[in-house]
């Protein structure tokens, strides 16, 4: 790999980049979709190549392939170099980058059990009967149940002398049941509706015990058919860990992308309301409460590595402090314009994609104090809702709507009647100001999404996201007419 | 060599990997070969700012030992890569349970041969198009821009692919597929904000000058933006927009297999539109991205989802139509594939009203460009959450009164499509979740907002 990517770069420089870098990635996924209790898709899948980055006079190109050959790096890298000329006819402001230290090393996602190596049945088999004990319940109309794995081995060399190794193994699995009658499609997943993730081994999964919930799962998605529906009105919410992390992922993570608020994702994904002026003024974004931090050293995280796409090494980095908006998620390219050096958020979706900033683990800090089951014992008057439905901000990421598969009532503190087809909506900061209780380390868990979408060419990121649950004040609830 | 340019090529490949499969037990098999080369030029604070090409071979083995399934991809197409991939196809296949109601890969119909170039679906132009012709046209669009004293983001793509379909049954397909887009969002200093899209088959044919004065045009309009109210408003959605309502109709109810699993709407015979919808799926609709055949092989069948607001039928792939006891429809995505077959070339029927008309029969509504971040809250209503983006305006007495900042609905399509009351002479192709809709623009009756945004 190391003479692959050096002759890209010698290439690239030769041909005018003042600098370039390389990523050679293997990539292996393996999944397995079970419905109603059988195998309805076993499927694996490798992708090999290798992308080259180059700047010339201060503009940015990128050539990618899937052929690992020297002659292929001297085309690719050539390529990459007539791009950033074809560039630079449109270019108002030169790039330049922050400095940073030459990065060398290696890093591997600890692993106790791997999953590629568990036999293929014994999955199989986890998964089925998980599934099966789910359709097993009376009314349910069909379960989906999933397992998933992911390895990548990437290197990365620049023409600063950078060259690291790394090699990134993530696991996921869920079980969910569906009950449907006439107009009325519910479901009810486990441990989250897209699957519970984190980086590690099958160790992970066995973890989840998904057979061990997997009839509750089916025992609530067919209560919710019968349930009421979820009353609107102004309410106190106590989100669960599985429906928090989205809220956080969509109306704290992203505004926080340095790229967006300086208007790169404008066309597509959007820009943020989270200004540079904000950050100089110390905007409340929310209560005193709320620190959430982007922290790619974090155990089990989906954004856990040694180094970004850039050669920037793993960091926590403070976005919130307290209420208090105090850091952006950022790269070598866009840290410098707001006084700061990068936070070590660049990541591309495999070698065919450039990094762009996206999400490491964007975690809400638990509070020492209640736990989230005493959380609730404090609420007299409220909803808990769990597990996201369905989600949708605007392109600045003011406001939200949010749908979840479950609303439980709490009255005195006791948590009783399930009611459906429960939405909220806000405006970002003002929800996050209204949180007057975050849950405890005791309720603190890792989870994420491996499908985060940014960027043209489209790229999904794999995003980790540790939340403890918290209580909101006067969210309004039930959201449209049916 | 396999390449986006020679089909051919890609077709050699598949049936390699396909005799190789056979040869070491599969009972049967389907190889999918997809050879592309994509470039994409991105654009924003008008310069460009990202500028990307990649060469790729994908080959994707569904291999099959009685009815136990396995699906295998890669992009190493050595030797030793395809030795590799269909021997970890046959492991995978004994280790799996068995497919009780497999119905076997798709055949082709009688006296049928190779499928090869069934439509037009490839241009030169789109093929050879460079990174300084990209470039060009997003010089094209900055300037539109600079003339209104606005700033341009965006994308300039070109995308050239050879997909080819070999399988045991003896389904031969292979054919060259071009596309390109522009899409240009604009944004003025004093709070507004346009865009402008056009997909083609021939990136020759994009007018980057013409789409950047119409987002800045638009862009100008919405200065200044005021808060309206939520509530219901009769509404004119622009084909930017309408793109949207084929594409999660598609998704949540036009699918066979939602349909199987009682999920969707659709029933053949039900009205779910006024009299002035009609919508098919036609892959040969030369206005739209043609495509001859799906991701099995089989010829692209043009069905009528809705014809004069009745529900006609819905897409199916070679298991949905077994099922069925049917033919498929060839709407089958690459295996494995959870979510069903999907209508990839949504039309719908232009009407008789001009645009100018469509606005003057607002009494008092809102003009929508574009949606964001649409997505389902309740599927068989096809309930829809979204935010309006990119130029909201106020309508009033037939005339644009003023733009209005951004709103959130929480609406039913489907009683969205009921209360179509005028459609527009004039239709756009416009880019949805997978494939490309031929769509017209809108007048509807009501339609809820149900928020407010502060831009």
């Amino acid at each position: 790999m190391k003479d692959l990517a050096d002759r890209a770069l010698d290439t690239a420089a030769q041909l005018g980049a003042t600098y370039a870098d390389v990523r050679v990635i293997r990539r292996r996924d393996e999944s397995i979709s079970v419905k109603s209790g059988r195998v309805e898709g076993v499927a694996m899948g490798e992708s090999d190549g290798f992308g080259v980055r180059v700047l010339v006079d201060g503009a940015w190109g990128f050539a990618a392939s899937d052929t690992l050959e020297l002659d292929e790096a001297d085309r690719i890298g050539a390529l990459a170099v007539r791009i950033a000329k074809a560039s630079a006819t449109a270019l108002r402001n030169r790039v330049t980058l922050d400095a940073r230290p030459v990065a060398t090393g290696t890093f591997e996602t600890p692993v106790v059990e791997d999953p590629f190596k568990i036999p293929l049945e014994a999955k199989i088999s986890d998964l089925v009967a998980a599934d099966r004990a789910a359709g097993r319940v009376k009314g349910v109309s069909f379960t989906e149940s999933m397992y998933a794995a992911h390895r990548e081995w990437k290197t990365f060399a620049a023409t600063d002398g950078s060259f690291t190794e790394q090699m990134i193994t993530q696991v996921g699995a869920a079980v969910e049941a569906n009950a449907i009658e006439r107009d009325e499609h519910q479901r009810r997943s486990y441990p989250d509706s897209g699957g519970g993730y984190q980086a590690g081994g099958y160790e992970y999964v066995r973890s989840l015990d998904l057979l061990g919930h997997a009839e509750e799962v089916g025992e609530e998605a067919v209560a919710l058919l019968t349930a009421p529906q979820c009353p609107p009105g102004n309410r106190t919410l106590v989100l669960d860990p599985s429906m928090l992390y989205l809220q956080l992922h969509e109306s704290c993570g992203h505004p926080t992308e340095l790229d967006r608020v300086f208007g790169t994702e404008a066309s597509y994904a959007g820009t943020s309301f989270l200004t540079p002026d904000k950050l100089a003024e110390g905007f409340m974004y929310g209560s005193e409460l709320v620190t959430i931090v982007a922290d790619a050293t974090a155990a089990g995280g989906l954004g856990t590595f040694g180094w970004d796409d850039e050669g920037v090494a793993a960091q926590a980095v403070p976005l919130i402090q307290n209420g208090k908006f105090v850091g952006y998620q950022s790269s070598r390219e866009t840290a410098p314009r707001v006084g700061r050096q990068s936070s070590g958020g660049m990541r591309a979706d495999g070698w065919n994609r450039i990094p762009l900033i996206r999400m490491t683990n964007v975690n809400m800090l638990p509070v020492p104090g209640m736990s989230l089951d005493e959380i609730v014992a404090d609420t007299d008057d409220g909803l808990y809702l769990a597990n996201n439905r369905s989600w949708s901000i605007d392109d600045r990421r003011l406001n939200f709507q949010f749908a979840t598969e479950v609303a439980y009532e709490i009255k005195g503190g006791v948590k009783g009647r399930l009611f459906k087809n429960c939405t909220y909506t806000g405006i970002t900061y003002e929800f996050w100001r209204s949180c007057d209780a975050v849950g405890d380390a005791r309720s603190f868990v890792m989870l994420g999404t491996p499908n985060c979408g940014k960027g043209e060419p489209s790229q999904s990121a794999r995003v980790g996201h540790a939340v403890p649950g918290a209580r909101f004040r006067n969210v309004q609830v039930g959201v449209g007419k049916w | 060599m396999v390449t986006a340019r020679e089909p051919e090529s890609a077709l050699a490949l598949a049936e390699d990997v396909l005799a190789r499969a056979l040869r070491i037990g599969a009972t049967e098999a389907e190889v999918l070969v997809v050879a592309g080369d994509s470039s994409l030029t991105r654009f924003a604070n008008s310069e460009i700012h990202q500028n990307v090409a990649e060469r790729s071979v994908t080959v994707n083995l569904r291999y099959i030992v009685g009815r136990r399934i396995a699906v295998v991809s890669t992009g190493k197409v050595d030797p030793e890569g395809l030795r590799s991939l269909v021997h970890r196809a046959a492991a995978i296949a004994r280790s799996c349970e068995e497919l009780e109601d497999w119905a076997g890969l798709p055949a082709p119909a009688e006296g049928m041969g190779t499928i090869t170039g069934g439509v037009p679906a490839w241009a030169a132009g789109t093929a050879d198009a460079t990174p300084e012709f990209r470039a060009e046209g997003v010089r094209a669009v900055i300037a539109a821009a600079d003339a209104a004293g606005v700033i341009a983001y965006g994308s300039f793509s070109n995308d050239a692919e050879a997909v080819a379909v070999a399988n045991s049954a003896g389904i031969r397909a292979a054919e060259g597929r071009t596309s390109a887009q522009l899409l240009t969002v604009h944004m003025s200093p004093d709070g507004g904000t346009g865009y402008a899209e056009m997909v083609s088959m021939d990136a020759t044919s994009i007018d980057a000058a013409a789409l950047g004065r119409e987002a800045a045009t638009k862009a100008r309009a919405s200065d200044h933006p005021v808060s309206a109210l939520a509530g219901d408003y009769p509404v004119v959605l622009e084909e930017y927009v309408v793109v949207d309502i084929t594409d999660q109709l598609g998704y949540v109810g036009f699918n066979a297999l939602s349909v199987q699993e009682d999920r969707s709407f659709a029933e053949p015979g039900r009205r779910i539109g006024s009299d002035l919808v009609t919508i098919v799926d036609d892959g040969s609709d030369p206005h739209g991205l043609p495509m001859s055949f799906d991701y099995e092989g089989v010829p692209k069948q043009r069905v009528a989802l809705v014809d004069a607001g009745i529900c006609r039928d819905v897409v199916y792939d070679s298991q949905t139509a077994a099922r069925a006891g049917r033919m498929s429809t060839g709407h089958g995505l690459p295996a494995p594939n959870p979510w069903g077959p999907f209508p990839l070339n949504a039309v719908m029927s232009a009407g008789t009203t001009s645009r100018e008309e469509l606005i003057g029969g607002l009494e008092r509504g809102l003009l929508v460009t574009r949606f964001h971040y649409t997505n389902v809250v309740h599927p068989k209503l096809a309930i829809i959450t979204g935010m309006t983006r990119d130029g909201t305006f106020l309508v009033e007495g037939g005339k644009i009164v003023g733009p209005v900042r951004n709103l959130r609905y929480t609406q039913s399509y489907l009683d969205a499509l009921a209360g179509v009351n005028a459609v527009s002479s004039e239709r756009k192709t416009v880019r949805g979740f997978l494939g490309a809709a031929v769509v017209p623009a809108l007048r509807i009756d009501g339609w809820t907002f149900t928020g407010v945004t502060e831009f």
